[in-house]
């Protein structure tokens, strides 16, 4: 009784306090002609683009620090503690010059020729020295986000493609050749294929009208096959280290391998989740698929080993998870989180044996498994984006009408696959030939590798004048 | 004077150099150092190639004694070292002509 009679008195002040308001706002209107509206729509639409373009803009730098936090200190690391302590240095100093070398190439002509609107297979020179890479967004590429975060953001991955090729050829080529190798692979290998899968025009380009329409979300192909492939041709072509493989040659640092990997796993959220180039539920769905990816893919590889060899070693945990985040790149953006969990438990075990069984059969010696964990990493990854991706995560191929089209072999587009298979075989001769001649251009030149007693010496000394590990008992 | 060399598991060192100290020897010089006997080693494996490892690490102690000392100091290092399997390590005795002391010129026994 009391309560109701509390309840109805509250109502009755309520209504009180607000009558006076209503009224008020209802004398304070007055007509406005629709022009007036219409200006006042604009502005709140301009507004609503602008809240957009900050919070894409915001993700897309912190994606851009993140992949350039896998090379420098994450590859460093990862490949720096899996050489010879006497390597260390040099093995380090390979991921960190491209951070500087690269951007330089980059602002000059690199982003152009990769991201300028060429013919199929390489950008144009209107984008040189940065032209035209200002505030206002490339609507092609990203439209919320200003041209030159975009810009920025993909020299971070032009960074880390030659970066990943230094794990083949580790331990044993010349400071000097390895600078001239992969400045020249950058603009010969990187760019035309970055142009081909990415650019406006480009062969490759499954958004912006390519002849074989590839899948590849973050550069499984791009970024991962051609550096695998590259890698593979570099270990061949140099040869073996001194006293491979009859020397022992353990890494001599599990530790600081381990610190990299982890660094590279968080890296790999800005490498795929950023590729959505916006903050919205597709960089969700890219970084769900990329971290489930991971997580299998070193399950796999540490199961296999344990059942193999009775222990699972730290290391074969953390080059299954790298392996798992290779193979999601391309299927990021495509994929739901069950296929990611497939796609990586496969990579795991297929990247193990590739490199515990397959490497020793054949005997090159690919030092730190780039083409083990990232050629053939890449490679099975990019095939398998064309069987799982799905149009509900990511509706890429439309009609004329605009409906939306099956994406991968699981969805009913066969096709797909073939795709896949062509953007992966370009990759992989692009790789092979352009690697190729630019090793014999530079060996008949300057020459590739260290003599033999620089490389017994080591990298540190020889090539830097410099240790690693400087402990003297009185210092 | 003799000179006592124990090459010892690493994880007696600190039982061996109490029992030394509760006997009474005053000095002694510690090395880490790798090697083996009869001890096999282990095997690594990194990303499936195979690493054997034949130099096991060890602790090595030096120690130069009056000979009063010695008999009494091996027996304390060996119950302090002995787990009675295989790589519990060596004691080697050899003898010593002189011992001086750098400060002061003191020679002999005394400069033990």
């Amino acid at each position: 009784m009391g309560r109701s009679l509390v309840a109805g008195l509250a109502t009755a002040l309520l209504v009180l306090m607000f009558v006076p308001f209503v009224t008020a706002q209802n004398s304070a209107r007055t007509p406005s002609p629709a022009s007036d509206v219409n200006s006042r729509l604009a502005r709140l639409e301009q507004q609503a683009a602008d809240a957009k373009s900050s919070a894409d803009n915001a993700w897309m730098l912190t994606s851009s620090a993140l992949v350039l936090m896998m090379t420098g200190p994450g590859l460093a690391l990862f490949y720096g503690g899996l050489v010879r302590k006497k390597n260390v240095l040099g093995t380090m100093m390979q991921s960190f010059v491209l951070m500087a070398i690269i951007t330089v190439l980059w602002g000059l002509f690199s982003y152009s020729l990769s991201f300028g609107s060429g013919n199929s297979f390489v950008g144009g020179l209107q984008n040189i020295f940065l032209k035209g890479v200002g505030a206002a967004p490339d609507a092609d590429y990203a439209p919320t986000i200003p041209a030159q975060t975009f810009m920025i953001y993909q020299l971070m991955f032009a960074i880390i493609t030659p970066a990943l090729i230094a794990g083949a050829f580790a331990e044993r080529m010349k400071f000097s050749a390895m600078l001239v190798f992969t400045v020249l692979w950058s603009v010969i290998v990187y760019d035309p294929m970055a142009h081909m899968v990415w650019g406006k025009g480009g062969l490759l380009n499954a958004s912006l009208g390519g002849r074989f329409p590839t899948l590849d979300f973050a550069g499984g192909t791009v970024v991962h096959v051609t550096s695998g492939v590259s890698a593979l041709v570099c270990a061949l072509y140099l040869g073996k280290r001194v006293g491979y493989p009859k020397d022992q040659m353990p890494p001599h640092s599990v530790v600081l391998s381990f610190i990299g990997a982890c660094l590279l796993w968080v890296g790999w959220f800005g490498f795929n989740a950023g590729s959505a180039l916006a903050a919205g539920s597709l960089a969700t769905s890219a970084f769900v698929a990329t971290h489930f990816a991971a997580a299998a893919a070193a399950v796999g590889w540490a199961a296999v080993e344990w059942m193999r060899n009775g222990k699972p070693s730290v290391l074969g945990a953390i080059s299954g998870a790298v392996a798992g985040l290779v193979a999601i790149t391309p299927a990021s953006g495509f994929v739901k989180p069950m296929p990611a969990l497939a796609i990586g438990l496969i990579a795991g075990v297929f990247c193990y044996w590739m490199v515990a069984k397959v490497k020793a059969k054949f005997g090159y010696d690919d030092s730190l498994d780039a083409f083990g964990v990232h050629g053939a990493g890449g490679t099975l990854g990019a095939l398998l984006t064309g069987v799982f991706a799905v149009s509900a995560v990511n509706p890429i191929f439309k009609d004329s009408q605009g409906n939306v089209l099956a994406s991968g072999l699981l969805e009913g587009n066969a096709r797909q696959l073939l795709d896949q298979l062509v953007g992966v075989g370009i990759a992989w001769c692009l790789g092979i030939v352009g690697t190729m001649a630019i090793l014999t251009l530079v060996d008949v030149t300057i020459g590739l590798r260290v003599s033999e007693e620089e490389e017994v010496q080591g990298l540190d000394l020889s090539q830097h004048g410099e240790e690693g590990y400087y402990w003297e008992a009185s210092a | 004077m003799t000179k006592i060399e124990a090459v010892i598991q690493n994880s007696k060192l600190e039982a061996v150099k109490t029992a030394l100290q509760e006997i009474g020897v005053e000095g002694m010089t510690v090395l880490e150092v790798r090697g083996h006997g009869r001890q096999k080693g282990h095997t690594e494996v990194y990303r499936g190639r195979e690493y054997s490892v034949d130099l096991i690490p060890k602790t090595k102690l030096e120690m130069v004694l009056a000979e009063a000392m010695v008999e009494k100091a091996v027996q304390a290092i060996l119950g302090a070292a002995r787990t009675g399997k295989i790589g519990d390590g060596k004691i080697f005795l050899s003898r010593v002509d002189e011992a001086i002391r750098i400060r002061n010129d003191e020679r002999g026994e005394g400069a033990l």
